[in-house]
Order: C-alpha cells, then sequence, then structure tokens
C-alpha cells in the first residue's frame, strides 16, 4: 500500500499525460465496438471495407466531437452563451471535484490513503447547508460563516479518522470506508426527519439556502459556474503553500516519506495524523459547501454525487500535486460535462467515460504498463559520489 | 575443483559493477576477496552463482566453461554460498532447512526426513559441529544457523564454498570459531572464496587476496601486508586506521543512568537494571553482539522505548517520561544506528534532511512559514564543513552514497546546541574515508567538553574510539573497563563471562 502511494506521488507527469491518452485510446474502441453502424458495416468489410472505416470514424470522432462540444467549446450553438456555456459546465463540475482532490493530495503526500473524500463532502455540506438554511444573517456574515461550518464540517469528520489512527491505530482505509457509510446514511436519516428536511415535504429534500449564504454567481443565473470556482483557485494556491513552503506541511510530507525517521527528528506523530486528516476533510467539506451554496442550492441524498471517488483519480492523475491537481480536476469536469452531449447528440453510453475514468486509475497504477506501450525507459536514478 | 573467472563484466545501466575481473580459486585454498562496500564483491559472487548474468566474461570449473541460468545449477555444479542474511526458515528443523529444495524422498514420494537426518549428523560429525538435526533453526544461537548454512552448503556437496561477509554477525568467539571451521574445509581440499572488508579475518586465514576496487582488481596482496597496508589497497590511497585522540580529560560525570530497566511489547525484559555514567569530554562505548539491548537503551534515552524503569539524567534532569522532542530539546544528539531508516527521509534532500528536527522553530521557521532563504544558506555552509559529496543541497539523501548520508545526519545532529552525543554505530557500512571523518567529528565533540555514548559492535571501532567501554550482554552490563583491556578479555565479557 505504502509503496502503491508513494509511486502514486512521486511519479512524473508525462506519465499521467501518457495514461489519460491511453484510456481516451481505449475509450474510443469501445465506442467503435458499441456503434451499430460500426457492428453492421463489419459484417461486410470484404465488399465495401469504405463503409466500415467511414462509420469507424464517424463513430469515434462523433463522440469525441460531442464530448468536445459539452466539455469546452460548442462552436454549432447558435448564440454565445450557449457556446460558451460548455466551459462553465466543465468548471462548475471540476471545482468540488478539484476542491476534495487537494484534500486526498493532502492525505497522500503525508502517507495515508484517504477514502473519505464522499463522507467529508457530505459533513461539510450538512453543516454549511444548516447554517445557510437555518440561520438568518447579511450575506457578509452569512455566507462567511456557512462557508466556515463546511470546512469545520468536513475537517472535524476527517480529524476523527486521524485521532482514531493516532490513539488506536486503525487503519485510514477501513475507517474512511465505513465514514463514507456513516456520512451517507446519516445525511439519509436528517433528510427524513425535521431536522433538515423542508417542512411539509414528503421528499429527502432541504429548504433552499438563504441567498444571503450562496456563492457568487459572477456570469449570471444562467450559468452554474459560481464563486467557488475562485475558491478553489484559493484552495490550491493554499494546498501549495502548505505543502511546500510551511512548516506543516514539511512534517506531514516527512511523515509520508518516512515515519521513523520524522519520530526519531521529535515530530509528534499522532497530532499529525490528526493534522493531516483535518486540513483533508477540511478541503473535501469545502467541497461540499461549493455543492450545497452553490450548484445545487438545497442539500439532497445526491449532494456529494460521485465526486468523492471521482476526487480519489483526481488527486493520483494529479500526482497530489496541488496545480497537477487543479488540471486533472478540470479534465474529470470536462469528462462529465462532455459526457451528457455525447450520449444525447451521439447515442454513446455515458458509462464509456466511466470506463475511460477507470482506464485512467488503471494506467496511472501501472506505470511499467504505460511505460511499455509508449517505449519509455525507466527513469534512472542519479548517483551521485 | 579449481573455479576461474575470467574477464567478468557486469553493468547496471551506465553503473559497471565489474570490470573485467579475473579470479582464481584452487582447491585447499582460502582466497579472500577484499573491498569496501560497494566495491563489486557481492555483485561478483552473484555472477558467479548464478544470481545475475554478466555482461561479459566466463566462468571455468576445472577448466571447463559453464553457464549458470539460476542458483540452482551453480549448485549442482558443485558451488555451495553462505549468504550475509541466512537463508534459512527458522521455523524449520535443522533437518528439514538443511534438505529444503533438494528433499530425499523414499516410497510413495513421501518426504524422507531420516536420510536427511543422517547426513547432518555425518557432516556435522566430521566437522565437530554438534548439530542436533531436529532442532529448531530460530532457537539456535547465530553461529550455529551459520554452521547450519555451512552444512547446506556440503551436503550439496559443494567443491567451492564461497563465503559472503560472513562474520557481520558474529561474536569475536564465533568468528574465531568460523575461521577454524575454514581453515579444517580447506584442509579437506574445498576451494574458498572469502568476501570481507574486514582486515584481521584476511591476515588471519588468506592464502591469497585479491584486492577489488570500484569494480576492478587492483591486484593481489600478499597474506603478510599489514592492515594498513591492506586497507590503502582497498582504498586506493594511503590511510591511517588509528583513531588519532589525545588523552580525555574528563570533567563533571552530566549524563547519569540508574537502575534502567525496560520491557518488550510482549513483556520481556530487554533491559536489566542497567547503571553508568559518563563524564563531559569523555567517550563511552557500549561494546557488545547486536541484540543484546544496545538498541533499547538508545531508545530509552531519546524517549522511543515505551516501558521503562529507573533513572535517566542529563545535566540533573530525568529524561524518562519525556517524549523525543522535549529530550532533542534538551541538547541530546541522536545519531541512530539505520540512517536510511530512522535518520533520514530519503526522498527529501539534503537541505530538507538538515532541518528535519528543527523545521518548526527559529531560525528555520517564522510562524508557519518555512526560511527557505536561510535554510538554503545553512545547508551551504553544512556542505562545505561537513564535506558532503553531492551536486547541491537539493540533492535528494537517497542518491547520496552512505558515507555521505551519515555527514548529512552528523551535521544536523552537531549543528546544534549538544548536551550529550548518542551515536550507534555510527560508521556501520561506511568506506574507510568516511569511517576517519565520522571518527574525526565524534572524538572532535569530545574535546569540546561534551560526553558521549557510542554503540559498537565491532570491537576495533570500541577500543580505539571508546574512553572506557561498557559490555553489554542479554540487556545487562558484563562490566566497565578501560579501553586499554584485552581484545581476549572484552570477547569473553561479550559473550556474558564478567572480567
Amino acid at each position: 500500500m505504502k509503496r502503491v502511494l508513494k509511486e502514486f506521488t512521486t511519479g512524473n507527469a508525462l506519465l499521467s499525460v501518457l495514461a489519460v491518452l491511453a484510456s481516451f485510446i481505449v475509450g474510443g474502441i469501445l465506442i467503435a465496438i458499441s456503434s451499430p453502424e460500426v457492428q453492421t458495416t463489419v459484417t461486410y468489410i470484404g465488399a465495401r471495407p469504405a463503409d466500415f472505416f467511414q462509420a469507424l470514424w464517424n463513430s469515434v470522432f462523433g463522440a469525441y466531437d460531442a464530448m468536445f462540444r459539452g466539455a469546452v467549446f460548442n462552436y454549432k450553438a447558435h448564440d454565445g452563451v450557449q457556446m460558451i456555456k460548455p466551459i462553465t459546465e466543465t468548471l462548475a463540475y471540476a471545482t468540488p471535484i478539484t476542491m476534495a482532490g487537494l484534500g486526498l493530495a493532502v492525505a497522500f503526500r503525508s502517507g495515508l490513503f484517504n477514502i473519505g473524500g464522499t463522507g467529508q463532502i457530505i459533513f461539510g455540506a450538512m453543516f454549511a447547508g444548516w447554517v445557510a438554511i437555518y440561520v438568518d444573517l447579511p450575506f457578509y456574515l452569512h455566507f462567511p460563516m456557512a462557508v466556515l461550518a463546511g470546512v469545520i464540517g468536513g475537517g472535524l469528520f476527517g480529524a476523527l479518522v486521524g485521532f482514531l489512527k493516532a490513539t488506536t491505530g486503525a487503519n485510514e482505509v477501513i475507517v474512511t470506508i465505513m465514514f463514507n457509510y456513516i456520512a451517507v446514511l446519516l445525511l439519509s436519516y436528517l433528510l427524513k426527519t425535521p431536522v433538515l428536511q423542508a417542512p411539509g415535504s414528503i421528499n429527502p429534500v432541504s429548504l433552499p439556502v438563504h441567498d444571503s449564504a450562496k456563492y457568487w454567481f459572477f456570469m449570471g443565473d444562467q450559468f452554474r459556474v459560481h464563486g467557488g470556482l475562485i475558491a478553489m483557485l484559493i484552495a490550491v494556491v493554499f494546498t501549495w503553500w502548505l505543502l511546500n513552503r510551511s512548516t506543516l506541511g514539511f512534517r506531514f510530507r516527512a511523515l509520508g516519506h518516512n515515519p521513523n525517521a520524522a519520530k526519531v527528528a521529535g515530530i509528534n506523530i499522532g497530532l499529525t495524523y490528526v493534522l493531516v486528516m483535518g486540513i483533508s476533510g477540511a478541503l473535501a467539506g469545502l467541497a461540499g459547501t461549493s455543492q450545497v451554496l452553490g450548484t445545487e442550492k438545497f442539500l439532497t441524498l445526491g449532494v456529494a454525487a460521485s465526486f468523492g471517488f471521482d476526487a480519489i483519480t483526481v488527486a493520483l492523475l494529479g500526482r497530489s500535486n496541488p496545480w497537477g491537481v487543479l488540471v486533472a480536476g478540470i479534465l474529470f469536469g470536462g469528462l462529465r460535462a462532455g459526457a451528457v452531449t455525447m450520449q444525447a447528440n451521439q447515442n454513446v453510453p455515458i458509462d464509456i467515460v466511466l470506463v475511460v475514468q477507470s482506464m485512467i486509475v488503471l494506467f496511472i497504477a501501472a506505470p511499467p504498463l504505460v511505460r511499455a506501450i509508449f517505449r519509455l525507459k525507466e527513469s534512472k536514478r542519479e548517483v551521485t559520489a | 575443483m579449481k573455479l576461474e573467472l575470467r574477464g567478468i563484466t557486469k553493468r547496471f545501466g551506465a553503473m559497471v559493477a565489474n570490470d573485467n575481473v579475473n579470479l582464481i580459486a584452487l582447491p585447499g585454498e582460502i582466497h579472500c576477496l577484499l573491498g569496501e562496500n560497494g566495491a563489486g564483491k557481492s555483485t561478483l559472487m552473484n555472477v558467479l552463482y548464478g544470481l545475475y548474468q554478466s555482461d561479459g566474461g566466463e566462468i571455468l570449473l576445472d577448466d571447463k566453461v559453464v553457464k549458470f541460468s539460476g542458483p540452482g545449477d551453480a549448485m549442482a555444479a558443485g558451488i555451495g554460498m553462505v549468504h550475509q542474511h541466512f537463508m534459512l526458515i527458522p521455523v524449520f528443523t535443522v533437518a528439514e532447512n538443511v534438505i529444503l529444495g533438494h528433499e530425499p524422498t523414499k516410497f510413495g514420494g513421501l518426504l524422507d526426513l531420516e536420510a536427511a537426518r543422517a547426513k547432518v549428523r555425518e557432516v556435522s560429525a566430521k566437522f565437530g559441529f554438534e548439530i542436533d538435526p531436529d532442532a529448531i533453526v530460530g532457537d539456535l544461537p547465530v553461529g550455529v544457523q551459520q554452521r547450519v548454512e555451512i552444512i547446506k552448503a556440503l551436503i550439496g556437496d559443494a567443491k567451492v564454498l564461497i563465503f559472503d561477509e560472513p562474520t557481520a554477525v558474529l561474536t569475536p568467539q564465533e568468528t574465531d570459531e568460523l575461521m577454524a571451521i575454514m581453515k579444517q574445509l580447506r584442509a579437506a581440499g574445498t576451494a574458498i572464496v572469502f568476501i570481507t572488508h574486514k582486515l584481521r579475518e584476511v591476515q588471519e586465514v588468506a592464502d591469497k587476496i585479491t584486492v577489488i576496487r570500484l569494480g576492478k582488481v587492483v591486484g593481489e596482496a600478499d597474506p603478510k601486508s599489514t592492515a594498513n597496508e591492506l586497507a590503502s589497497m582497498m582504498v586506493g590511497r594511503a590511510v591511517d586506521l588509528d583513531v588519532e585522540k589525545a588523552p580525555a580529560k574528563p570533567g563533571q560525570p552530566t549524563f547519569k543512568v540508574e537502575g534502567l530497566s525496560a520491557w518488550s511489547h510482549a513483556g520481556t525484559k530487554v533491559l536489566d537494571d542497567i547503571s553508568f555514567e559518563i563524564h563531559e569530554g569523555e567517550i563511552l562505548v557500549i561494546a557488545g553482539v547486536q541484540g543484546n539491548g544496545q538498541t533499547e537503551l538508545t531508545e530509552a534515552i531519546i524517549g522511543m522505548h515505551g516501558k521503562t524503569a529507573g533513572s535517566i539524567q542529563l545535566d540533573g534532569r530525568e529524561l524518562i517520561g519525556k517524549n523525543v522532542k522535549q529530550v532533542l530539546d534538551l541538547g541530546v544528539g541522536f545519531v541512530p544506528e539505520d540512517r536510511t531508516e530512522d535518520g533520514l527521509v530519503a526522498e527529501f534532500t539534503i537541505a530538507e534532511n538538515l532541518m528535519l528536527d528543527r523545521s518548526d522553530r527559529k531560525p528555520f521557521a517564522k510562524g508557519l512559514n518555512i526560511q527557505i532563504e536561510f535554510l538554503k544558506k545553512f545547508a551551504s555552509e553544512k556542505l562545505k564543513q561537513f564535506d558532503i559529496r553531492a551536486q547541491g543541497i537539493e540533492s535528494k539523501a537517497s542518491q547520496l552514497s552512505g558515507g555521505n548520508q551519515q555527514k548529512v545526519v552528523l551535521a544536523r545532529e552537531l549543528s546544534r546546541e549538544l548536551r550529550l552525543l548518542v551515536a550507534s554505530q555510527p560508521t556501520r557500512g561506511l568506506d574507510v574515508g568516511s569511517i576517519e571523518f565520522v571518527h574525526e567529528q565524534i572524538v572532535a565533540t569530545r574535546d569540546s567538553g561534551i560526553p558521549v555514548l557510542i554503540v559498537a559492535t565491532e570491537l576495533d571501532e570500541a577500543t580505539q574510539l571508546g574512553d572506557r567501554i561498557a559490555v553489554m550482554y542479554k540487556g545487562m552490563i558484563v562490566g566497565i573497563v578501560p579501553s586499554s583491556t584485552p581484545r581476549a578479555t572484552l570477547g569473553q565479557m561479550m559473550a556474558g563471562i564478567s572480567a
């Protein structure tokens, strides 16, 4: 496990790019195979091979073209708003994924495999949501308070994992997985009781959050991208500072690379576990606020969507480097936004995108595989003196 | 059987581990392969044993070229190897271990353990080993385990025996016994290749000495050469093995250990009522065979050992009950025995490693911000002062040689305001040049009036470096004696017999 983590956090960026490329190639093959036209034309490939290759090109290019139009720029749209809407959709999805991805990156760099993104996002969303729905304050107090509540909610839920690991030696992988269930079921329960459920509603849905607690929709209401994007960029810079310039991050990394040496150097291992998981959870909690105070505007069971798990992939793909996580987060936002158009326009199942995402994980987890495909030489250790 | 290696070359990427190496081992002869750590001795033997394939050259047995694609081939051809780290299964009996890989069977494919026992008894009687074939290997002392390895090789009908650094884990007595066994094997006509970097052993048994440096044979040495001559050949420049130090000028006894006991997690007593004191400006060496409580003693001092009782006082302040950070802050410098495991973060740069224990305070930090500029300046200074050979302060610790890694650890520990220096096997695995440097630094620390505690497993280091020597055995201190005490006496003490 530790070796896997090490490979993820120290491998080079080129491998990440190649992993993505390889995944798109595999995705293309699957799109071709699943296309009815390709399946039909292949039966008479001997007689009219041109038909087959035409169908092949149409299916693969069509799908990826649709994805581009859904994720980046829709050159076929009739007005400006519709043309630039795709990129804003991508950024709207990228916001929570990147925030949670940063949180997981902090944990990965510290040698902790935090799988609890989902639970920490939900706790952040619940705390932020409660403050945003049931507290009435002017916006300049309400909004910061709601965001802070979400960050604290996620942070506490994460720190608890660190505390359990420090005091009982519990494995953080197992604890965080179980905590995901606790968070999901707790949210489900609270949305059926007056604590969070909208009065008079029979559905597990809360009241909408007050306007005074919402993120700023700086591009207007027809776009879903919101001020969380700015918070995300701040979070990227914060995480970079934390890991590379702060004494706290120095200790986190020392713990991640060599807990024994950290201990001998007088670093309090238990406290560091709590801090790592607390900050990791706080960043995931921020992702929760982006959902409930921004994109969704009220609490539902689906508030965390699949962002908790996407964030793991994003953190791995970004090599747990904050800037890498940002790039990977936008890529994943794009995959998500593009998948919808791809299905609508080309009838390509949305699951293809899931396959591409999974292939990325697989390729990153197996660097020798990527090296073999692209005939790269293994990077050699430089030896001095 | 005559073994000849002709022009063996082995490369790992751009690094040439063996460069055109020639070696001939004749029956009834002990051929010493002498070289520093990393000189390519083990690589050469792994080529011979079929673990690596050479990039050039050939192996000849009785003048016939042979090719080994794995250890199985080598064993079948009559080559046996006694590994540095024993390849034994601790929960198996001696007989079971010895036959592993070529188990004798009887009717129906059943394991014939009786045949195995008989073989063990036969070989054991021939060389006077006195080994019970039914003893569980894990219960046997290290020296005896090594004999099981030898029996294993001999039962495979080995005509050529390779000993790869066999004495690293032995007491002086066990080493003497091993030397006697090697002489016996020589008399029986076995060709022996003895790999070592310990000069005393070479001088005692070698018929021929081949010195290897940086993968190349630098020449044959006369078995009657002095230690300094051999060392100079091994290192490639004149070296003086003696530690140069003026007589100690002990001051106040500022470090006192009284009635210290410690227990392992399992509840066994690992330190038993230990008491000693160290004066300012004095080096006390804790000598003993590895695993007799030295590790636990250093852990107890720096506050890393769980269950302890008794008292450890530095400058009148109690250390027991304090955590590592508090102990370090009282001025304890600590050089751990395993520098890659406990002393350094391999993936960190030299600069980062230099501030590992002080990352949270001035001048390395201001608030939560690391003071990068200060760190750079500090690291560059230390690089120069401690002669750390690296491309720069941004080189990762993992890219450094063992000697330079140890210099990084020393630079970090010695650049704090010290009241006590604890160094555990500070020269383990280092090349001769680095050993000189480390010794100089330790003596200089002593001369600045600081009490120094050294854990040493090699008697030479103990007697040369120490002002006094405390010998540990099974968690107890057998006695504290001056460093002029004869080796034989110290050896006996290391086996638990008090002087």
